[in-house]
């Protein structure tokens, strides 16, 4: 035992060389690239450089850590150390959507989109009490394995399954759709080739290596992600106020942005409508959907099959607590920072383009403008003629820009930042390396967990349990290249649902996992016949009032006494049902088309569909409880079982035999 | 179960309710009173906005590292820890 102590903290020592080597060794290509730009190396060569190095350097993690062994394959034969598995966890979890995404959402919404910060940390408590260590020490492969363990079999097992693939595939092409996006961006080539070059990533940090290079990459991917992240912001901390903490620094922007906003309205430059105080709660989300999305996105995270397999990996049950701390950590640190983005993105907006006149707006906007992503006077912003003249068409126009005139992609927050501090493009180019690490980095979690329970759960456990390791690793592999290829498939279709859509995961997973992993292992009581019935009504809600509010929302109104949502500023109702419902052209939108006036904004106690999870999961407690006591206790041996995945002393419950 | 397992268990589970305690009042709890706690500024910040924007984040983080502390304190006093 002692020399596997001191074996393992030479390994964590190993590490950490290895990775503060590589951090050093990113920094250094930064420099030289910003040495390159200063000699005149255009930027498109800048770009295609950081794409590849960073692409090349995952791929030969991935390759060094190709393995053909079954525990290294899907739970990266369980030694790595906490803080490293924190890090990529936290690649893991923040996603294309949260590193471009969160900071724009939070400049549109103000206060009210701060229930995504919220929703997107505070479920690691969770994770940490109640689900993870007793997983770990239950010594599953996937999710679906324990749910099979402790409810009575293969229907669990492929309940579990269904509530994965549902939870992660939207998710996954979500993240494909991203790093297509940020490829294409920097790389001038095709959205639909993109994508696929984006694959290809995906695909050599992941396929020859499984769990083990997953990891090893992900914590790689963090490291950019993070520097990429801070960099910017922090350098625009320093020029605008001479302290480089952007995190507290906000708060004078804040206060400009509050005051700014009273100018604005005794101006004349917004109308009380088009504005959205920034520090005014409940103008977007009624307290109920603001509550109701920090509860969703909580839950759901402790429900999240690709997040819930992280912890795995590490060495102990202690260990994979205290991993879950290091998880938050290194996740705080990006999400704690978006709001610092949100404000000082919010302030160079109304204090440098509204009430300028349009022909002194600065140019960095124009560059948006060109690619459809910043419109003022509803027109794309592409240079200062274009959008005089399309203010010009406005009657009574002032000739000075209004709030109202002017609208941004939520994407371009984060993106436009080095160039509204007037940063040289290396910064920009740092920046899409960052995007491109945290989509290919959740990617790459998504896939494995989809890939894992179909090739673990429904092909070895399922379909061939006398599969040999060989062929079980060979058809691991051709599952996630399909499942990749499907996804990545999917995304060059660009579905337009698909945002949305990754908001219902985590409703769909809390819905689907959460009542069953937690009565399985906090109440012994619960029964084979009880789980498995509290999964199929709360998923079934869930999936259920989702498909509705999205596609039925006729069949809605007319039969299931839904009614519209309220707007939080006023109160009045989003849509006129009446209205829709008499217009024949309405009717007959079956399934709704994303034009449909009704579509997700109709439901049942004004709640938006996004938190569909709030009806589901209690309900799936309610029937796992009454099913349960009216039910027989289950056996003496369930019961040692749940026992011994108690108590972190001791073998794993389920060891494989190799 | 045994005497020895069940008094594990009920620390185990005291800890489990104080930490979703913490949860509760800094995920949800803290943010009710929005209106009350913005009247009150902090390095420009309106402390209402400042608590779902850091306040409650740091919070979590912290209850974090003191949970995996305190639970390990437990299977050490129950001889029940991995070593």
């Amino acid at each position: 035992m002692a020399t596997q102590t001191a074996g393992a903290s030479d390994f964590t020592k190993q590490l950490g060389r290895m990775y503060g080597t590589y951090t050093g060794g990113f920094i250094g290509f930064v420099i030289l690239l910003a040495l390159l730009e200063l000699v005149g190396v255009p930027n498109r060569i800048l770009g295609y450089l950081f794409v590849f190095f960073t692409l090349a350097v995952y791929a030969v993690i991935g390759v060094m850590t190709r393995t053909m062994q079954v525990s290294e394959y899907y739970v990266a034969g369980r030694r790595v150390p906490a803080l490293y598995n924190g890090m990529a966890t936290g690649a893991d979890w923040m996603s294309a959507a949260s590193f471009v995404g969160m900071a724009g959402t939070l400049f549109l919404l103000g206060y009210d989109g701060l229930a995504w910060v919220l929703g997107w940390t505070g479920g690691y408590v969770l994770v940490a009490v109640l689900i993870a260590p007793f997983l770990r020490k239950f010594g599953a492969y996937t999710v679906p394995d324990f749910m099979s363990h402790r409810f009575g079999g293969n229907f669990a097992r492929f309940l579990a399954v269904i509530v994965l693939f549902c939870a992660s595939f939207t998710y996954v092409t979500a993240q494909i759709y991203g790093t297509g996006i940020i490829a294409s961006r920097f790389l001038g080539i095709p959205f639909e080739v993109a994508v696929f070059v984006g694959l290809l990533g995906i695909l050599l940090c992941s396929m020859l290596g499984g769990m083990r290079a997953v990891t090893w990459t992900q914590i790689a991917q963090y490291i950019v992600l993070i520097i990429a992240y801070l960099t910017p912001i922090v350098i625009l901390s320093t020029q605008k106020y001479g302290i480089p903490i952007p995190q507290l620094m906000y708060g004078q922007a804040i206060q400009e942005i509050t005051a700014r906003e009273g100018q604005l309205l005794q101006e004349g430059l917004a109308t009380a409508a088009a504005l959205k105080p920034h520090v005014q709660p409940f103008f977007n989300y009624t307290p109920l959907n603001y509550f109701g999305i920090i509860i969703c996105m909580m839950v759901g995270t402790a429900s999240l099959p690709h997040i819930l397999m992280r912890y795995f990996t590490t060495p102990s049950v202690r260990e994979a607590r205290v991993s879950v701390a290091w998880s938050l950590f290194f996740i705080f640190l990006l999400y704690f920072s978006a709001p610092a983005y949100a404000a000082f993105s919010k302030l160079e907006v109304y204090t440098n383009i509204i009430g300028r006149d349009l022909d002194q707006i600065r140019p960095w906007l124009f560059t948006w403008g060109e690619l459809g992503l910043i419109k003022i006077c509803g027109k794309d912003a592409l240079n200062h003629d274009a959008i005089v003249a399309a203010c010009k068409a406005i009657a009574d126009h002032p000739g000075v820009v209004r709030l109202q005139d002017f609208s941004i992609n939520t994407d371009v927050i984060v993106l436009s930042t080095p160039e509204i501090a007037g940063l040289p493009y290396v910064i920009s180019g740092l920046v899409a390396a960052g995007g491109l690490a945290a989509a290919l980095s959740t990617a790459d979690g998504l896939l494995l967990a989809i890939a894992n329970a179909l090739s673990h759960d429904i092909y070895y456990k399922m379909l061939d349990p006398n599969a040999s390791t060989a062929r079980r690793l060979v058809v691991a592999r051709i599952l996630l290249v399909l499942v990749a290829v499907c996804a990545a498939y999917l995304a060059s279709t660009k579905p337009g649902d698909i945002l949305a859509m990754v908001g219902w995961a985590f409703s769909l997973a809390m819905a689907g996992n959460f009542p069953a992993l937690v009565m399985g292992i906090w109440w012994k009581r619960t029964t084979t016949t009880g789980a498995v019935l509290g999964i199929i009504a709360g998923f079934g809600l869930c999936i259920f009032y989702l498909v509705v509010t999205r596609y039925y929302p006729q069949a809605g109104v007319s039969y299931f006494g839904m009614s519209s949502l309220t707007n939080a500023a006023t109160g009045a109702p989003l849509v006129d049902v009446a209205t829709v419902m008499a217009d024949p052209k309405w009717v007959a939108d079956v399934p709704a088309s994303a034009a449909h006036p009704m579509q997700s904004k109709v439901g049942w106690f004004d709640l938006n569909n996004i938190n569909c999870g709030l009806l589901g999961a209690p309900l799936g407690f309610i029937v796992m409880i009454v099913v349960s006591l009216l039910g027989k206790e289950p056996s003496k041996e369930m019961q040692a079982f749940v026992d011994e995945i108690r108590k972190p002393r001791g073998r794993m419950v389920l060891e494989e035999k190799t | 179960m045994e005497s020895k397992d069940q008094a594990y268990w009920n620390d185990t589970s005291r800890l489990m309710w104080i930490t979703l305690g913490l949860w509760v009042f800094f995920g949800y709890i803290v943010h009710m009173f929005v209106h009350v706690l913005n009247k009150i500024t902090i390095l420009g910040f309106p402390l209402g906005f400042y608590m779902a924007a850091q306040g409650s984040l740091i919070a979590f983080v912290v209850i974090l590292f003191w949970f995996a502390r305190k639970q390990d304190q437990i299977d050490r006093k129950h001889g029940v820890a991995e070593d």
